[in-house]
């Protein structure tokens, strides 16, 4: 089993999907020749032609609606979206269309895309290229949204994205496209869409999170383990529809409940996350829910002092597991 | 000289089919509104004046292969692409045979798998997009399939419509982009909605050539459309088709029409109504005589007289069925 970077583990499975299936093509603004700015269909334009790695025309509504048209004509296609940010020209045809195309035909159509894009901050991408657009999309019915983690995740979800009958999004975390490294295995494997993973168990504590952040906690929870508190880190890896067994089972276990994402504060999906601990689990609680956000400002800024104080970090996540071990 | 239709390449059978639809479609426009005014059902978004343009365009095309992408006001079009007056009137009333949505959108929100005709939204423009993407797969799979979407000139302003036909245009795709041009978003003209003389000058800014036609008259339709089909599927890449038509009714049951254009100019319109024009060419061309006229109107009236009934009997789908068909998986409510 190799160590691959997050990124590689996309193009890997974009790889095994095209080559499993021929219906499976790619379309997006500079995924062919050069493979994307990320890199993430690195060879694909080689191996595959340009005919399924298909560069478009900059317009992003244009992506999303060509690829909606193509699913319907029994195509499976993966649109990129350059930057998660530039998924705004699109989100008519990704909510008014894709979403609700099997409903409003009573499941005559529908329409199984992927939409991939790289969101999140801490890279010097300021306002434009830092965003986390998740919430926008996460009380849509019709669309499922995942956003992994784990290389072994991204491989898995992707693969099962794909293979969906239905409209996924799917959210990587540009930071952790080479910062996060992981082992892989080499065969055909899917994970499920709509499962939480708990990615650590304890017992005095459940931090409750996705993507990036997930790593934070996880170290956090290493350096609390070495005073004596362990906690379960719960790693929701679709964010919509979102999996409310796992969440209320280890609420529930532990009594503590730290939700950290690094969108905005208000309105995000841990505020959802915060209703439905609420909603099932009162009595079980010993501490009020805590949420740990990126504060309620339209976006990231650029400048560096600016952008660390926006941006989740390790010791963000440390200092507010300590804090509500100790209530 | 050959009459105009064997000019086209139209034998004497179909252009009497053409006709034959193109009344089927008013009469059951017409039907429908009444419906509304007795307060049978809530809504009718109409295609009185446009029916020439959509079943010209639809009868040029290979209605066993090619795919439909219709607007709101396209009973023409999808009647000609294989949807029964039954079903139109089960959508009108909302029940759960419905095949457009099973009583879930509002009329004139069409789609029927079975005959390509691909489901549509309300935002407008949104559906030309897609015709590039269906068009893509036909071109990826080499299979000589085109497919036509339709619109509304003000629709033409969205981006959508920009976006799409750029892309068709780029890639070369089997798209017919056909504008219904009937001069009116709503209440707003054509004067204050578009600044080029017509539709058809945007084709030249994404590669493919631009027609304005009459669309009151469905054999040069007809010929149009045919020949961007033909050229389609050489791979020659996609058109774009204004036709110029007149909405002879307000915008829906729920707009009055006298508040943006005066009566002179409706009847103006009605003047050039096509049912009546193609009514007199039929007639002259020898393919209709009053008797078998008569006899038409009567079959379609039984026609619609029993799809209404049999429609306003038909159950509704039940409340809790709402809940189905949001994910492939979706149970609830069975």
């Amino acid at each position: 089993m190799a160590i691959i970077s997050y990124i590689e583990a996309v193009t890997m499975a974009l790889r095994e999907e095209m080559e499993r299936d021929s219906n499976v093509f790619i379309l997006g603004e500079d995924v062919g020749k050069k493979g994307g700015v990320f890199k993430a269909t690195e060879g694909l334009y080689e191996q595959f032609g340009e005919a399924r790695v298909l560069d478009t025309p900059l317009a992003e509504s244009a992506i999303a609606g060509v690829a909606i048209g193509a699913s319907m004509a029994g195509k499976r296609p993966v649109a990129e979206m350059q930057f998660a940010d530039f998924i705004m020209p699109a989100v008519n045809q990704i909510i008014s269309e894709a979403a609700r195309i099997r409903y409003r035909s009573n499941n005559d159509w529908h329409c199984p895309i992927v939409i991939r894009a790289p969101y999140g901050g801490g890279i010097h991408g300021a306002l434009y290229h830092s965003q986390s657009v998740e919430a926008i999309f996460a009380n849509q019915p019709g669309l499922k949204i995942v956003m992994p983690s784990t290389p072994y995740d991204v491989k898995g979800l992707l693969k099962a994205a794909i293979r969906d009958e239905d409209p996924v999004l799917f959210f990587e975390h540009k930071k952790a496209y080479r910062s996060i490294k992981g082992e892989v295995p080499d065969d055909d494997y899917v994970l499920p869409i709509g499962k939480a993973d708990v990615k650590r168990k304890g017992e005095d504590l459940t931090v409750i999170t996705y993507g990036l952040s997930v790593h934070f906690a996880l170290q956090a929870a290493e350096k609390l383990a070495q005073d004596g508190i362990q906690a379960e880190v719960v790693d929701l890896r679709t964010v919509y529809p979102i999996d409310k067994e796992t969440i209320i089972e280890s609420a529930s276990k532990t009594g503590k409940v730290l939700l950290v994402t690094e969108d905005n504060k208000e309105g995000s999906v841990m505020s959802e996350v915060a209703a439905i601990i609420a909603e099932h689990c009162l009595f079980d609680l010993d501490a009020p829910i805590n949420r740990l956000a990126g504060p309620d400002v339209p976006a990231m800024p650029y400048a560096l002092p600016m952008e660390k104080y926006f941006m989740m970090s390790p010791e963000k996540v440390e200092k507010a597991m300590r804090d509500l071990a100790e209530f | 000289m050959d009459q105009k239709h064997k000019q086209a390449g139209l034998t004497d059978e179909t252009v009497i089919q053409m006709y034959e639809m193109m009344l089927l479609t008013r009469r059951l426009d017409e039907r429908m509104w009444l419906l509304n005014r007795s307060g049978k059902i809530p809504f009718v978004v109409s295609g009185q004046g446009q029916e020439a343009a959509q079943i010209g365009a639809a009868f040029a095309l290979n209605r066993d292969e090619d795919y439909l992408l219709p607007y709101y006001r396209d009973f023409g079009a999808v009647l000609a692409f294989g949807m029964t007056v039954k079903e139109l009137m089960l959508s009108a009333f909302a029940k759960a045979e419905d095949p457009n949505s099973g009583g879930r959108q509002m009329p004139g929100h069409f789609g029927q798998r079975k005959n390509r005709i691909v489901t549509g939204s309300s935002p407008v423009t949104t559906q030309v997009p897609h015709a590039a993407g269906i068009a893509l797969a036909a071109k990826m799979d080499q299979k000589p399939i085109v497919s036509l979407v339709t619109f509304g000139e003000g629709s033409s302003n969205q981006g959508d419509f920009h976006e799409g036909a750029n892309f068709a245009g780029v890639h070369q795709l089997p798209v017919i982009f056909l504008c219904e041009n009937n001069q009116y978003a709503i209440s707003v003209p054509y004067t204050k909605q578009v600044a080029a003389k017509n539709i058809s000058d945007r084709a030249v800014g994404y590669g493919m050539p631009g027609f304005t036609i009459d669309g009151n008259d469905p054999i040069a339709v007809y010929q149009c459309v045919k020949n961007a089909a033909d050229r389609a599927r050489r791979g020659e890449g996609p058109t774009l088709i204004e036709t110029i038509t007149c909405r002879l009714t307000p915008h829906t049951s729920d707009d009055d029409d006298r508040a943006y254009r005066t009566a002179d100019e409706v009847k103006k319109a009605k003047e050039l109504d096509p049912l009546l024009s193609f009514r007199t060419y039929v007639k002259e061309a020898g393919l209709l005589t009053e008797e078998r006229e008569q006899q038409l109107e009567q079959e379609i009236l039984h026609i619609i007289n029993e799809a209404t009934d049999y429609a306003e009997q038909a159950p509704y789908a039940s409340p809790e069925s709402s809940l189905q068909h949001v994910y492939a998986d979706t149970k609830g409510g069975e």
